[in-house]
């Protein structure tokens, strides 16, 4: 979080995407891939979803190797 | 309903033991259950023996020696109230020895009592009053000369009711309803024999005194020495209505008693299934809000919310809202736009407005304020048991062993539900409470917890993991009810991860602050103390990991087999009266009413038929994705009915910046709420003594919420939102609530069974309620889960996830969030009643060490910063709090305790992470630079302009 404790939308879906990854990361890397990929597919509106993908594509490193994973499954879906 | 008193049996309903004794009361024979007093008995067959000191919601004292009986083969006269009836036993409740030893009884009652009858508020009300005729009593032979405790001065230093000791006739049932019903033991008897007085504390004032003026001493006094102030300023009502309460999420329901449109009083109705005849100081006393002068009456418009209100008909109102949102979504699309449900409302509103976004605005942007409190409940419950709802009712407390107390409060938050399981407590069962506060259960009077848990905020999934780890480790685990109800293999999956030595209460200590030996032994008693069942409230859900935790709850309960009976089981204490409702009711932007995923082709072609379009498939924003995306331009408008997401949301700035960017913000509410200051059209709201409908509590209990005065504001809620829908072309035609019931009904398979004609019929229905389970399901998952096919529970691996909101240099103590008894969430309703008496200010707990460190003195002014923002507020030191955390209420809009709180929030939900903030406290001189602005700009944007000078 900025000093200010406001995030920019996208830093905040980053932050989202890797703290589902996080918290499911006990499921091991396959399963928990699946499992974030429908979290978000299940709780994130399609704009959310659009831009979490142009975010992995545009800063790749910003996200966990499972978050990533996750929203490659969804961008090929 | 005209105006009578609710019956008064004399004494509690026997315990049950399934045995029946017959008898004779007056000749005729009478079978009842074993246990059941005399007088019980024969006022349930008809007769009423007079009574003074004995009333059925405390037990039995038989100090007033009216009740006196012969019964045949028994020397001398028996109380009747203190004396069970037996078989074969043959009652005589009216003889000429009886008559005048009753008569005697009074006289001596009445010498040392005012005859101010005519001029005393109890006039008509006055069992006193009425015994005296009941038993003939004609002549005072003492005369009123000499000693007398008449002339005493009255203590009216309650807000909401006067002592007059001179009234009292030392009855004690204020005194034992206080012990036994409220459970605070604030009153006793004070001196003996003539010289005998009723006294708050230690001869304090009522105010002063540990009175938390929950009514009961009021309801349990025969005469008018504790009387409503209501009742003395109007008089004695003329009707009574049935109805349910609208604070906290246990559900009370209350006897409004009337007179022609004027509210009398409150009375906690004794066939409540949620409340049983008690109730607490918000509900009973606090309703003065309804005729408060703050209340806006007319509907408002304006184009900027730099300019002043303009009131407008409700015509205009309306078709300016209708084309508001149309011209945005043609500008900006179809997902620009959304609502957010109250879970103050009714489901029925509730369902209108989600109706109204799903079906008119045709996107599923709708949410509800149970975002930032139970949404973790929701998503972890449904994960694990299938069902996202608590699995007991209340009366399942009273069948418990073990009650283990997480992340509540109850004798703040849910007052009437603390009673109820602090008289279980004084019976017997342990407590185990896990909180970083030693809140008030952990010791009161009576009370006192086995263990008391005082963890450091944000490790909940540590120490649950650590009390799993115990309960695997030590094999205090459950088996045959795991094998049967559970998969065998994910239990196993669980347990190895719990079992892990990193995981036991040595390993985690240091995290949790939690001394190994207590966690230990807290874990063994709730698995093998007997009945087991969890209670549970905001400071498990409002984390990072707050869905974590409802799991870890759930995975706890089914190792232990605590799940599926009385006296056990997972309950969630909700916040608010219709949180559960608002959630079953589709206000969630990924599912229909009783969650059912939108993408889910059979609930949403229901849903399309039924209303005639074509609904989208794709969850819509969550309350903080809508503020996200209002800041980042793609969502320009919000329906807001009955919620102030500014005051109650957290990180102010955020809330603030998003409502800002938005082109048209609608807020339907009493008052001109925070919210308002960034809303373009004001819709006023009513109150729910104003309308009719249905609360769904904690329990899954859905009551009735019944109509007893005219909305002042012209319209209840739901036909506001309808004449938006038809002012948008949806045409709606509900002429009464009881019609969008019968739509809930027909779309919701757990509400199958519900209309209004059952309720009526049965009180209240637990839901499911349905074809299954006609009269509604009280304990949940009885014979299997309901989740998956096979019904089976489900064991979820809940990994600790440390929070990033650190303490560090700059923020070194840790800021928890909570709620005090006298004051309801942003306030908005309680702080426009009496209710100020008790708690004019939030105030910021701290430690002694901790203030010492900073130069801090009681009641200094402080600020409390954080990395999101600043404010002040005065300091309270206490060691309610453990060092290193501080703790503040969030209902004066002046502190805004959640310009503090941050933006993080739970991993599955985005529940805000309301109890774990880093923060700084200092000495300061007065408010923030923030406060000071922000008052400006509330000052500014509350200007009306009547619609007379508009013109």
């Amino acid at each position: 979080m900025s000093e200010d404790g406001v995030m920019s939308t996208q830093d905040r879906l980053i932050y989202m995407a890797n703290q589902i990854a996080r918290n499911l990361e006990v499921e091991g890397p396959e399963r928990a891939t699946a499992m974030v990929a429908e979290h978000i597919r299940a709780f994130w509106d399609p704009a959310m979803r659009q831009s979490i993908v142009a975010l992995a594509a545009a800063r790749p490193e910003a996200l966990s190797p499972i978050a990533a994973a996750a929203v490659g499954r969804i961008a090929a879906a | 309903m005209g105006f009578t008193r609710e019956a008064d049996h004399g004494t509690p309903p026997a315990l049950s033991t399934g045995k029946h004794v017959t008898l004779t009361i007056d000749g005729e024979a009478v079978t009842l259950p074993e246990g059941t007093s005399i007088l019980r008995a024969a006022s349930l067959t008809g007769t009423a023996i007079p009574k003074l000191c004995a009333t059925d919601s405390v037990e039995s004292f038989g100090s007033c020696r009216l009740c006196l009986v012969e019964v045949e083969g028994r020397a001398g006269y028996p109380a009747s109230c203190t004396t069970p009836i037996a078989e074969g036993m043959v009652v005589r409740t009216q003889t000429e020895r009886l008559k005048q030893l009753r008569r005697g009884v009074m006289e001596l009652y009445i010498s040392d009592h005012p005859l101010d009858c005519l001029t005393c508020a109890a006039n008509g009300d006055c069992e006193l009053q009425e015994q005296a005729g009941a038993v003939g009593l004609r002549e005072v032979r003492y005369g009123y000369e000499g000693a007398t405790n008449t002339g005493q001065a009255k203590d009216q230093s309650n807000p909401y009711f006067d002592f007059d000791p001179s009234k009292c006739i030392v009855c004690s049932r204020c005194v034992r309803a206080c012990d036994e019903v409220q459970g605070t033991f604030a009153l006793t008897i004070a001196g003996r024999g003539f010289g005998s007085k009723v006294s708050p504390s230690q001869n304090e004032d009522f105010l002063a005194s540990e009175c938390v003026s929950c009514g009961a001493c009021v309801q349990a006094c025969p005469t008018a020495t504790l009387t409503e102030k209501t009742v003395v300023e109007i008089g004695t009502p003329d009707r009574a209505v049935v109805t349910t309460c609208a604070y906290c999420g246990v559900g009370c329901t209350f006897r409004a008693e009337m007179r022609g449109q004027e509210l009398v009083r409150m009375v906690p109705w004794k066939d409540g299934k949620a409340n049983r005849g008690h109730s607490c100081v918000k509900g009973r006393f606090a309703w003065g809000y309804v005729q408060h002068q703050d209340r806006i009456l007319n509907p408002m418009i304006r184009s900027s919310v730099t300019e002043p209100w303009r009131e407008v008909s409700w015509d205009e109102a309306i078709a300016y809202t209708a084309s508001e949102f149309r011209r945005i979504q043609a500008q900006y699309g179809t997902r620009a736009v959304g609502g957010i449900t109250s879970s103050r409302c009714t489901n029925e509103e509730t369902f209108l407005v989600q109706k109204l976004v799903r079906q008119g605005f045709g996107n599923n942007n709708v949410d509800t304020c149970a975002r930032v409190c139970h949404s973790p409940t929701g998503y972890g419950l449904k994960t694990t048991f299938g069902t996202s709802a608590g699995t007991q009712d209340f009366d399942s407390v009273m069948q418990a062993d073990v009650i283990l107390v997480i992340g509540a409060n109850p004798t703040d938050g849910h007052p009437v539900f603390a009673s109820r399981m602090k008289r279980r407590l004084r019976q017997g069962a342990k407590l185990i409470v896990v909180d970083p506060r030693r809140i008030d259960l952990v010791r009161s009077p009576h009370v006192e917890a086995a263990h008391h848990l005082p963890l450091r905020p944000g490790t909940n999934v540590a120490l649950l993991t650590a009390m799993a780890h115990v309960v695997v480790t030590e094999k205090l685990y459950d088996e045959a009810f795991i094998r049967a109800r559970c998969n065998w293999d994910e239990f196993q999956d669980w347990a190895d991860f719990v079992s892990e030595a990193a995981r036991s209460p040595e390993a985690i200590a240091p995290l949790t602050g939690v001394p190994p030996e207590d966690l230990r032994a807290a874990a063994r008693l709730y698995a093998t103390g007997g009945n087991a069942a969890i209670y549970y409230g905001l400071g498990v859900t409002e984390h990072s990991q707050g869905s974590s935790t409802v799991m870890a709850i759930a995975n706890l309960a089914m190792a232990t087999g605590n799940i599926g009976r009385e006296g056990v089981g997972v309950n969630p204490l909700r916040g608010q009266n219709n949180v559960q409702g608002a959630c079953d009711m589709g206000s969630f932007p990924h599912e229909f009413s009783g969650y059912r995923h939108v993408s889910d082709d059979v609930a949403r072609g229901a849903f399309e038929r039924a209303w005639g379009v074509t609904l989208d498939s794709e969850p819509g924003l969550r309350i903080p994705n809508m503020l996200d995306a209002a800041t980042d331009g793609r969502f320009k408008a919000l329906f807001i009915q009955g919620e102030d997401i500014l005051q109650s949301d957290p990180n102010t700035h955020h809330v603030a910046a998003g409502l800002a960017a938005m082109e048209c913000v609608v807020v339907q509410d009493l008052f001109l709420n925070e919210t308002a200051n960034y809303a373009h059209i004001f819709l006023p709201g009513s109150t729910f003594l104003e309308k009719d409908g249905t609360f769904t509590n904690a329990e899954r209990r859905i009551q009735r919420v019944r109509k007893v005065m005219s909305p002042l504001n012209g319209y209840a809620d739901w036909e506001i939102v309808q004449l938006v829908a038809n002012a948008m072309d949806l045409g709606w035609s509900y002429a009464h609530p009881s019609e969008i019931m019968d739509e809930i009904a027909a779309l919701t398979p757990t509400f199958a069974g519900v209309t209004y004609a059952r309720l009526d019929a049965e009180g209240s229905l637990q839901w499911p309620a349905n074809e299954a389970a006609p009269h509604g399901t009280p304990t949940m998952h009885v014979d299997g889960f309901a989740r998956g096919p096979d019904g089976k529970g489900k064991f979820v691996v809940t990994d600790y996830v440390p929070t990033d909101e650190k303490t560090g240099p700059r923020f070194p103590l840790l800021l928890t969030t909570g709620r005090i008894l006298s004051q309801y969430n942003v306030g908005a309703q309680t702080r426009r009643t009496g209710n100020t008496a008790w708690h004019p200010e939030d105030r910021l707990e701290i430690h002694p060490l901790d203030a010492e460190n900073r130069g801090v003195n009681d009641g200094d002014w402080v600020s409390l910063r954080s990395r999101a923002g600043e404010t002040t507020l005065r300091a309270l030191i206490t060691e309610r709090v453990a060092p290193g955390v501080v703790y503040t209420t969030f209902h004066h809009p002046e502190t805004q305790a959640n310009v503090i709180t941050t933006d993080y929030s739970d991993w599955a939900t985005n529940c805000p992470e309301y109890k774990v903030t880093a923060v700084q406290v200092g000495l300061s001189n007065g408010p923030s630079d923030w406060q000071a602005d922000y008052a400006g700009h509330a000052a500014q944007s509350r200007r009306i302009v009547s619609a007379e000078a508009a013109e």
